[in-house]
C-alpha cells in the first residue's frame, strides 16, 4: 500500500467516497433487517409478484459480475495483449459485483438467517442449488486467478487458471439464465435461448461497468485512455450491445410466432402499462439505440464522455430489460385454463401490480453501496489501474492483438 | 428418481388394475346400476386407514382428489373456510395480495360459449412437482405417498417454488403469525401450500375441505388412494372422464377434475 502517494485532497476524497459507500451499505442492511423483522408485508411484493426490485438489482449484479471478467478472459484466454493490463481490475470487479449481488439476493430471502442451510442442503435438481456451487467456486477461481496475476512466482499458472475462470463463468451465467429457462409454468420463461442470452447480456453489462470504473480511475489519476485502446473497447461494447439486441429480438419473435404466447407478447410489448414503456423507451431507445449511436457516430464517439455515456445507458437499458423480464413475467397471469375467463379471490386472471417499497429500494441500493465501497477500497489498496505500455506493444509489432 | 420410477410403476400397476376393474364392473353392470348413489356417498365419507406413528409413508399409496365441478356451485366457499379453520390461516392482511390461500375457488367461463364452472384450486400434488425440482434446499419435497409438502425447517423463503408452480398454489407468509394450529406449523418468511391435511390423513381422516364438502351434502370432492383399485376415487377416475389442469406439462397430478 502506497497511501503516501496521495495528496491530502485525494485522501479526503477517498474517505468521503468510503463514508458514502459505507453509509449506503449500512442503510441497505438496516432495510433488510426491517423487512426480516416485520416480514415482507412491508415490501411491495405479493403472492402474485414475489420477486421484486431486489431481484432485478441482484441478478443484474450477478450477471454483470460474470461479464466483467470477460475483459480478463480476452487477455488471458484469447491472448489479446491490450486486455492483459486490465485483467486484475476485471477479476477484482467480478468478485466484488458477485458479492454485491448475493448481498441483495440473500438479504431478501424470507429467512435470511437460514442462508447457511442453502449451503448445507443442496438440491442438485435445482438451478438455484447449482448456483450454491457456482458462486463459491467462482470466488475461489477468480481469487486464484488474481493471485497468479499478482505473484510473479504464480505467473506461469495464469493462463490455465484464466481458462478455468472463463469456463466457470460461462457455466455460472448459463445457470443464471436457466433459473428462468427451466421454469415451465410461466409464459415469459421456459426457453433455452435464455442461457446464451444471459451470457451475452453479461458481456455487455460487465464491460459497461468495467469501462465506467476504468474511466473513474483514469480521471482520478489525471490520465487519458489511449485513443486506440479506447476505440477498441468502445467497438467491443457496441458489438455486445448489438448482440444482446439480437437475442432479445429472437426471443420475442419466437414468442410472437407461437399462438399461445401472443397474449403475453402483446402485454409486454404493447398493452402492459409500465412494461412496454420500459421495454421500448428504457431498453430499446435508451439502452440500445442511443448507446450504439454514441459509439458509432464518427463525430461523437471520439469526444470525451461519449463512451462513458454509452456505458451508463447500457446499464440503464439492462436494468429496464431485467425489470420487464422479471416483474413483467410474473405480472402476466398464469394461463391455467386456455380459452377461459378466470376469476378468483387470489387474483387469477388478473394482471399483477407491483410498486417497490422504500425498504426494497434501500436494500437494492445497499447492494450497489457494498459494490461501490469494496471497489473504492480494492482499487486503492491493490493498485489495479490498467496501464498500457503502448510503445512496448508497438515495438513488439503486435499492438492490440 | 427411484421414488419417481416407483410412482410410475405404481401408476402402471394402477392402470392395469383399473382396466381389470373396468372389466369386472362391466360384468357386474346390472348390479352397479341398481345401487348407485348411496354406496358412493358412503365410501367417500369413509376414513382412510391411519398411519401408525413411526411408520414411514408408503409408496404403494398415491393420495389423490377428484373434484366434480358439476356439483360445485359458484357461491359456495365451504371448502375454503374449512381449510382456513383447520390450518389456522386466520391472519388479517392489509393487502389481500399478500395473504395466504391454500385453497381458493376459481370461476371459469368459456369465452366462446359462455359455459361456466366453479372449482376449488389448490396444490395439485404432482407426481413430478416442479416446486420440488427447483427448491434449492430440498425443503419442497414429495412424500412417498404423493403428498407434496414444504419442510418448514429448511425453507429459506427464496420463492423459487412459487415461480415454478403452474397452479399458483403456493403462498409466501408475509408477516408474523399467531394462534397457530400446533399440528400445522406455519412461519413468517416461508412458503406454504395445501398439505392435503396430511396431519388428518395420517390419523385416518379425510382432508378438512373434503369432509366439509361431503357433510354439507355437496359431494363435489372425493379423496382417496388412486393406487388402490378398490378405492372409490380409483373407480370413479376409471369410469368418468377427468381432467388434469395443464395436462400438457405431464406432471401427473394428484388432483383431477370432472366436468370441465
Amino acid at each position: 500500500m502506497k497511501i503516501e502517494q496521495y495528496t491530502p485532497a485525494e485522501e479526503r476524497l477517498f474517505y468521503i467516497l468510503l463514508a458514502f459507500g459505507g453509509l449506503v451499505s449500512v442503510i441497505g442492511l438496516g432495510a433488510a433487517y426491517y423487512m426480516e423483522h416485520f416480514g415482507h408485508v412491508v415490501s411491495g411484493m405479493t403472492n402474485q409478484v414475489f420477486w421484486g426490485l431486489p431481484h432485478v438489482f441482484g441478478i443484474f449484479l450477478i450477471v454483470a459480475a460474470s461479464g466483467v471478467l470477460n475483459v480478463a478472459s480476452i487477455g488471458s484466454v484469447f491472448g489479446k495483449k491490450v486486455y492483459k493490463p486490465r485483467a486484475p481490475l476485471s477479476g477484482l470487479l467480478a468478485i466484488i459485483m458477485l458479492a454485491a449481488g448475493l448481498f441483495i439476493i440473500m438479504l431478501d430471502l424470507g429467512r435470511a438467517d437460514r442462508v447457511l442451510i442453502a449451503a448445507t442442503h443442496v438440491n442438485l435438481t435445482s438451478v438455484f442449488g447449482w448456483n450454491m456451487i457456482f458462486y463459491p467456486v467462482f470466488f475461489g477461481v477468480v481469487g486464484l486467478y488474481l493471485w497468479t496475476l499478482m505473484d510473479r512466482r504464480m505467473h506461469g499458472y495464469s493462463k490455465a487458471v484464466g481458462v478455468s475462470a472463463f469456463i466457470w463463468r460461462l457455466a455460472m451465467t448459463t445457470g443464471t439464465g436457466s433459473i428462468f429457462g427451466f421454469v415451465v409454468a410461466r409464459q415469459a420463461y421456459q426457453s433455452a435461448i435464455l442461457a446464451p442470452m444471459f451470457i451475452i447480456m453479461s458481456f455487455a453489462w460487465g464491460l459497461a461497468v468495467f469501462l465506467l470504473v476504468q474511466r473513474s480511475m483514469y480521471a482520478w489519476n489525471n490520465m487519458e485512455l489511449h485513443p486506440s485502446v479506447r476505440q477498441r473497447l468502445k467497438n467491443l461494447l457496441a458489438i455486445f450491445i448489438a448482440a444482446v439486441f439480437y437475442f432479445v429480438v429472437v426471443y420475442h419473435l419466437t414468442n410472437i410466432y407461437y399462438a399461445k404466447e401472443t397474449a403475453f407478447e402483446h402485454f409486454i410489448l404493447v398493452s402492459g402499462g409500465i412494461f412496454p414503456v420500459l421495454f421500448w423507451g428504457g431498453y430499446i431507445v435508451l439502452g440500445t439505440l442511443l448507446p450504439l449511436f454514441l459509439l458509432y457516430h464518427p463525430a461523437i464517439w471520439p469526444k470525451s464522455g461519449s463512451v462513458c455515456a454509452a456505458s451508463i445507458l447500457t446499464i440503464i437499458g439492462g436494468f429496464c430489460l431485467l425489470y420487464v423480464f422479471i416483474i413483467g413475467g410474473q405480472a402476466f397471469p398464469l394461463d391455467m385454463f386456455p380459452g377461459m375467463e378466470v376469476s378468483s379471490t387470489f387474483f387469477d386472471g388478473v394482471v399483477g401490480t407491483y410498486t417497490p417499497s422504500l425498504p426494497e429500494i434501500l436494500l437494492s441500493l445497499g447492494g450497489l453501496g457494498v459494490g461501490f465501497t469494496l471497489t473504492v477500497v480494492g482499487v486503492r489498496v491493490l493498485h489495479f489501474l490498467p496501464q498500457d505500455d503502448l510503445a512496448k506493444l508497438q515495438d513488439a509489432g503486435h499492438a492490440f492483438d | 428418481m427411484t421414488e419417481r420410477n416407483q410412482t410410475e410403476k405404481n401408476s402402471d400397476k394402477s392402470t392395469a388394475a383399473r382396466r381389470n376393474f373396468i372389466g369386472a364392473v362391466a360384468a357386474a353392470g346390472g348390479l352397479a346400476a341398481i345401487a348407485p348413489g348411496i354406496h358412493l356417498v358412503q365410501v367417500s365419507q369413509a376414513n382412510t386407514p391411519p398411519r401408525p406413528a413411526g411408520e414411514a409413508a408408503s409408496k404403494a399409496v398415491r393420495w389423490g382428489m377428484l373434484i366434480d365441478t358439476t356439483k360445485c356451485s359458484s357461491g359456495c366457499n365451504d371448502c375454503v373456510t374449512a381449510c382456513a379453520t383447520e390450518n389456522g390461516i386466520n391472519e388479517t392482511v392489509k393487502d389481500a395480495r399478500q395473504g395466504s390461500q391454500w385453497i381458493r375457488k376459481i370461476d371459469i367461463k368459456e369465452v366462446k360459449t359462455g359455459r361456466s364452472h366453479s372449482l376449488p384450486m389448490m396444490c395439485q400434488h404432482c407426481a413430478n412437482p416442479p416446486c420440488v425440482d427447483v427448491c434449492p434446499t430440498g425443503a419442497s419435497m414429495k412424500r412417498a405417498d404423493g403428498i407434496v409438502l414444504v419442510d418448514r425447517h429448511i425453507c429459506i423463503g427464496c420463492r423459487y417454488c412459487m415461480m415454478a408452480c403452474p397452479y399458483k398454489a403456493r403462498s409466501f407468509v408475509h408477516q408474523p403469525l399467531t394462534d397457530q394450529n400446533p399440528e400445522v406449523p406455519r412461519g413468517q418468511g416461508c412458503v406454504e401450500s395445501c398439505t392435503f391435511c396430511v396431519h388428518r390423513i395420517d390419523k385416518g381422516q379425510q382432508p378438512a375441505c373434503v369432509e366439509t364438502c361431503t357433510k354439507a351434502g355437496h359431494n363435489a370432492m372425493l379423496f382417496g388412494d388412486l393406487n388402490d383399485p378398490n378405492s372409490e376415487i380409483a373407480r370413479r377416475v376409471a369410469q368418468v372422464t377427468t381432467t388434469q389442469v395443464r395436462a400438457d406439462l405431464k406432471l401427473d397430478l394428484g388432483v383431477r377434475y370432472q366436468g370441465i
